[in-house]
């Protein structure tokens, strides 16, 4: 082929493309290219190189690059020929540069010059070419430099230079919005170009600024309307028809823009309605481009105020779409449909069946889709449906991003409309199992709060903890649970194993010892894991019972006591310095089921007054706050330590870290989230920041009796929102049958009443009342189809397709269901139950035999809802026998207030106050030290960074 | 704003790439070959659309069609509609079609500077400058007169290997 044509390619090059497209393998190609960049760097840097060769080396460059191989040897060539007058060379030069650099590259200097000179030039297409540059290539530093030219190309004799300068200085704004604020009204100005093209381009920059400020452009909406309209009518000239659409592209910035500005603004909205209606007729269903335009109008009506005429239109729209073949109509008709349900939730019940079309389709895009549009519509009456299907579908899927993005929402949907704790145990359970390394820590943090407190009755409570015990033991059988799952594990049984007596210590001890030998590399798991052994050695101390430690469970304490990791190591110390104390001891360190109880946290150190007082009798000088002292670096306002006074010392101790002067309210109540942290409680400082027992003024201030409320508030506000729909008469009668059986009377009434609350507030909810028996179906019955899924879904009209008969049994089935795993079909616990309560007792039979026997029976709880049915009664009985057994309330949830990094940091102020004194001195003594210590694991309280983020959400 | 304007092979070659936001030359390659792992696993006669944000970051959507040989992917963010895209994309073709008169993959491969020009005379610093195929054809053309001037020059090197149809 030689070297012909205008865009100039030299056999050299078609040869290199030809053998790069030959190439067997990517080696090959690589080879072939690394030889092309050697003959390259020598051609380039011969002397005298004919400008035409060099263009074409420049083009290799470019497709060198592309190619994913280092070009930037020849970059300054790339820039040199910026420079060159004739206007192929400086086109090439300049499309190198931008495909080349970014805008902070060490060249760009040497090309601002050049980009300054090309944009007064007369010739247009070099003007164009600089401004592409300016697109690329200019920095915040550098816009100074061109911004006056720029603005003057406004004016430009061309349409298309104006067209380009406007973009740049829309760039400029992006880039740099400080630079250009005074140019703004440019914008506006340019609105009112002749030419159609040119005020097409401006509503790029004002869509940008409008959506930052909509306010400021209110006075534009009539323009942007007239506009749209004449566009509408057809006033612009044919050339700017497409596809026999006038402008469609400039309609469809309108129509964003017009979103915007009418969003909350029933004037501007109003202004709009006659050109939308308008517009809704005109456009072409039939034309890609045309349903483009018809989405933009749907997305604009769903945003500005309501009109319901237009919204009926929007909504069939949206049902033509959803009708349609097309994967993407369809796709646009989902994404319709979820804006328009934010005005009327109705909307969706006739789409019902082709929402589910769409989930079951084999386009990932669009299932994803569907699945945000369940998502919007989840309420408390098709959240199973819904959550069952996330999970199913987050199990299938292998794309991390997209499974934690699902498993976030499965977690935010239960955590929000869960039906009942035992569902919500059973979701997480299955979101933990299979995207357990995915989720966010905090949703595990969140989970063993709810688990620990999350039923305000107590008899319910012990119930979903204890049924949570049980899965966990099942659970813990399976292979490969991801990390953060068993650390949940670890924790529920530590907290809770033997606590409805149902099993040994020995059993849980063995089980957890067997969690920490199969993850002997995760120290995270390990330390949960030892922790839980320690509480479950220090319960059983504290009810008088002697413990033997299994023989692996010795060796396991025997292997972290010389760990690598300290935190591990000391949790290994402390156990066995607990296995030495009393009961008396054990308990006031460890007690029961204490993680959410509050810490008192004497932050003042007023207990210290007496010792102080003591000193400065002694005649020690009084304690100068360290602002005031002469000499000190004034770096801090620390002043909350008046009544802390030091004698004085010879030897200054600078802190090492300054404290921040208002602590973070930290909330974890995990009890060995300690080991992980960073910080580990020195015991010393434990000792203090711990100190529950003091008779000491809680320095919080009223913080700590409203804090207990405001726990239990907040908590309860979570619980309202999980309410059972107002399902009244069928589904009360449905849930009082549960106490009647299991549970103690007042847990499940007072539930449902919680949840009516939750319930009133979700809109249409009588006609939920008859599709909530109905909606049940499809997870029943695996041959019940789409229509019932549908009816699951969307309830309403459903219940209208159901054949009447379908609904008693249903409602029979409700009650089996997971909410009611308690429930169970009355009668049948007898045998099973009886097993499990044999088991229960304190005199513990031997593991194994456990290990078969309730296991089998539980096993629904964890596996699909279909299975719960008659085994999981069996929980249900056990667990409301035993919640006549087991009494104790530890009611009081209260928030725990210790402040982060603070104990520690007043510690080491102190520290040269008062170093004889016998009240620190205690610190290193080793029973009182481990006592503080461990309570303070037992609270899960550790002055970490990271902690006083955990539950944010939960506390507000 | 339109993101990147990205042109491969079904083997996942990149025959163009344009990153209206800088990604440095090894990222590129990194997020053209993720692209193509997406590309390659939709299955036929599905919707044009597919989720990127795992790729490209948050609020970025991506259209993409398949011509013959070819992919031609645009990636956006949420200011600009996926419809409108499409025939975005439509008219790129278009206007390449015209331009080497029933383009094929070896147009593009051998003349890629010329399709940069193309490009850069539909899509401007991200934002869609022409949707017209035939005034960008003229522009281009009205360039190639002007640097024809400056320049001697023949005809375009023809290929008939895997025409592209529509």
């Amino acid at each position: 082929m030689g070297s012909q044509g205008g865009w100039g390619q030299s056999k050299e090059f078609l040869d290199l493309v030809k053998s790069i497209g030959e190439a067997r393998s990517k080696a090959e190609e690589d080879r072939i290219v690394l030889q092309e960049i050697e003959t390259l760097k020598r051609r380039i840097n011969e002397p005298d190189v004919p400008r035409r060769k060099m263009k074409e080396y420049i083009i290799r460059l470019v497709y060198v690059e592309m190619l994913g191989h280092d070009a930037s040897f020849g970059y300054i060539h790339a820039v040199k020929m910026t420079h060159d007058d004739s206007l192929l060379l400086k086109r090439t030069g300049y499309l190198a540069v931008t495909l080349f650099l970014n805008e902070d590259h060490d060249l760009i200097i040497l090309i601002v010059n050049t980009i300054q000179k090309d944009l007064r030039s007369d010739n247009y297409l070099v003007v164009c070419a600089a401004l592409a540059a300016v697109c690329k290539l200019i920095n915040e530093e550098t816009i100074p430099a061109v911004l006056p030219q720029v603005v003057e190309l406004l004016g430009h004799p061309k349409e298309t230079v104006r067209k380009k300068a406007i973009m740049a200085l829309h760039r400029f704004h992006q880039r740099a919005p400080t630079t250009m604020s005074h140019l703004i009204s440019n914008f506006r100005k340019r609105l009112c170009d002749n030419d159609p093209g040119v005020m097409g381009a401006t509503l790029c920059p004002l869509f940008d600024l409008i959506t930052e400020d909509a306010n400021s452009y209110k006075d534009l909406v009539m323009s942007f309307v007239s506009i749209l309209k004449q566009v509408a009518e057809r006033r612009l000239s044919k050339a700017y028809d497409y596809h026999q659409m006038p402008a469609p592209f400039i309609q469809i910035k309108l129509l964003k823009i017009l979103g915007l500005l009418g969003s909350g603004d029933k004037q501007a909205s109003g202004a709009m309605y006659n050109v939308l209606e308008d517009i809704f007729k005109k456009s072409e269903p039939s034309s890609n481009i045309g349903n483009a335009v018809l989405y933009e109008c749907i997305c604009c009506v769903s945003s500005i105020c309501q009109n319901d005429k237009l919204l009926k239109t929007a909504a069939e729209v949206t049902s033509k779409f959803l009708k349609s073949e097309s994967h993407n109509l369809k796709y646009m008709g989902i994404d319709a449909l979820g804006r328009l349900l934010k005005r009327n939730p109705e909307i969706a019940e006739e789409h019902q069946l082709a929402v589910i079309d769409c989930l079951e389709d084999p386009d990932d895009t669009l299932k994803r889709k569907t699945f945000e549009l369940l998502h919007k519509m989840t309420k408390s009456s098709n959240v199973e449906v819904i959550v069952d299907r996330m999970i199913d579908y987050m199990i299938s899927i292998s794309d991390n991003h997209y499974k934690t993005d699902i498993a976030s929402r499965c977690v935010e949907l239960a955590e929000q409309y869960a039906p009942s704790n035992h569902w919500f145990i059973q979701i997480m359970n299955k979101v933990f199992e299979h995207a357990g390394d995915l989720v966010d820590v905090r949703v595990a943090h969140n989970f063993m709060r709810l688990i620990a407190n999350g039923e305000d009755d107590e008899g319910a409570g012990s119930q979903l903890r204890s049924s949570a015990v049980v899965s966990y033991l099942h659970i813990l059988a399976e292979p490969k649970l991801p990390s953060v799952f068993l650390q949940v594990i670890c924790w529920v049984l530590g907290e809770y194993g033997i606590t409805d007596g149902k099993f040994s210590a020995s059993y849980i001890t063995g089980k957890l010892c067997d969690v920490a030998e199969a993850r002997s590399n995760d120290d995270t798991v390990r330390a949960y894991a030892i922790a839980a052994i320690m509480k479950i050695c220090a319960f059983e101390i504290a009810a008088g019972r002697k413990v033997e430690l299994l023989p692996e469970c010795q060796s396991l304490i025997d292997e972290l006591s010389a760990s690598h990791s300290t935190d591990l190591q000391q949790i290994a110390y402390e156990l066995q310095a607990l296995l030495g104390l009393d009961a008396r001891a054990v308990e006031t360190i460890m007690p029961y089921d204490a993680s959410c109880e509050d810490i008192e946290v004497d932050r003042s150190l007023s207990f210290l007054n007496s010792f102080v007082n003591q000193s400065l009798q002694n005649g020690a000088r009084p304690y100068i706050p360290e602002s005031e002292r002469p000499g000190t670096l004034n770096i801090s306002n620390y002043g909350a330590h008046d009544q802390l006074e030091a004698p004085s010392h010879a030897l200054r101790f600078e802190a090492y870290e300054l404290p921040k002067p208002s602590p973070p309210p930290i909330p974890p109540a995990l009890l060995a989230a300690a080991p992980v942290a960073d910080l580990v409680a020195v015991p010393e400082s434990a000792y203090f920041s711990t100190e529950p027992h003091q008779p000491s003024e809680p320095l919080g201030g009223a913080a700590m009796s409203p804090a207990e409320h405001g726990l239990r508030l907040r908590l309860e506000g979570v619980q309202k929102k999980w309410g059972r729909p107002s399902y009244s008469s069928s589904s009360s009668s449905s849930s009082s049958s549960a106490p009647s059986v299991s549970a103690p009377s007042a847990q499940k009434p007072a539930n449902g009443v919680a949840n009516a609350n939750g319930a009133a507030a979700a809109a249409g909810a009588q006609a939920r009342d008859s599709s909530y028996d109905s909606r049940r179906n499809p997870l029943v019955e695996v041959s019940a189809e789409k229509q019932r899924l549908a009816a699951s879904l969307f309830g309403g009209s459903s219940a209208r397709r159901e054949p009447p008969p379908a609904a008693p049994p249903a409602a029979g089935r409700r009650a089996v269901k997971p909410v009611a795993t308690v429930v169970a079909p009355a009668a049948p616990p007898a045998p099973p139950a009886g097993d499990l309560l044999d088991f229960g007792e304190p005199s513990p039979p031997p593991a194994a035999a456990a290990a078969v026997d309730p296991f089998q029976q539980l096993e629904g709880l964890l596996g699909p809802a279909s299975a719960a049915s008659s085994q999981n009664s069996t929980v249900g009985a056990v667990a409301a026998d035993l919640l006549s057994l087991h009494a104790d309330p530890p009611a009081s949830l209260a928030e725990i207030s210790l402040p982060g990094k603070n104990p520690l940091a007043e510690i080491s102020l102190v520290g040269p106050a008062a170093p004889s004194s016998p009240v620190v001195k205690k610190g290193p003594n080793p029973q009182d030290s481990l006592e503080k210590d461990a309570l303070q694991r037992q609270l899960g309280v550790v002055p970490s960074g990271q902690n006083p983020n955990l539950f944010r959400d939960l506390l507000g | 704003m339109i993101r990147a304007v990205i042109v491969m092979s079904t083997e996942g070659k990149s025959r163009l790439a344009r990153f209206y936001d800088y990604q440095p030359p090894e990222k590129q390659q990194e997020l053209i070959r993720r692209l193509y792992g997406v590309l390659s696993s939709r299955p036929e006669g599905v919707s044009n659309f597919a989720q990127v944000e795992a790729i490209f970051g948050p609020d970025t959507r991506m259209v993409y069609k398949h011509y013959a040989t070819l992919y031609f992917v645009f990636v956006f963010d949420s200011s600009e509609n996926e419809l409108a895209m499409l025939d975005l994309i439509q008219v790129f073709v278009e206007t390449l079609d015209k331009c080497f008169k029933n383009v094929c993959e070896l147009d593009i491969v051998f003349n890629f500077n010329k399709m940069h020009s193309i490009l850069d005379e539909i899509v401007f610093g991200g934002q869609v400058l022409e949707t017209s195929s035939d005034e960008v054809l003229k522009a281009v053309e009205e360039i190639t007169r002007l640097e024809k001037s400056a320049s001697s020059g023949g005809p375009l090197p023809k290929s008939v290997v895997g025409r592209l149809s529509r």
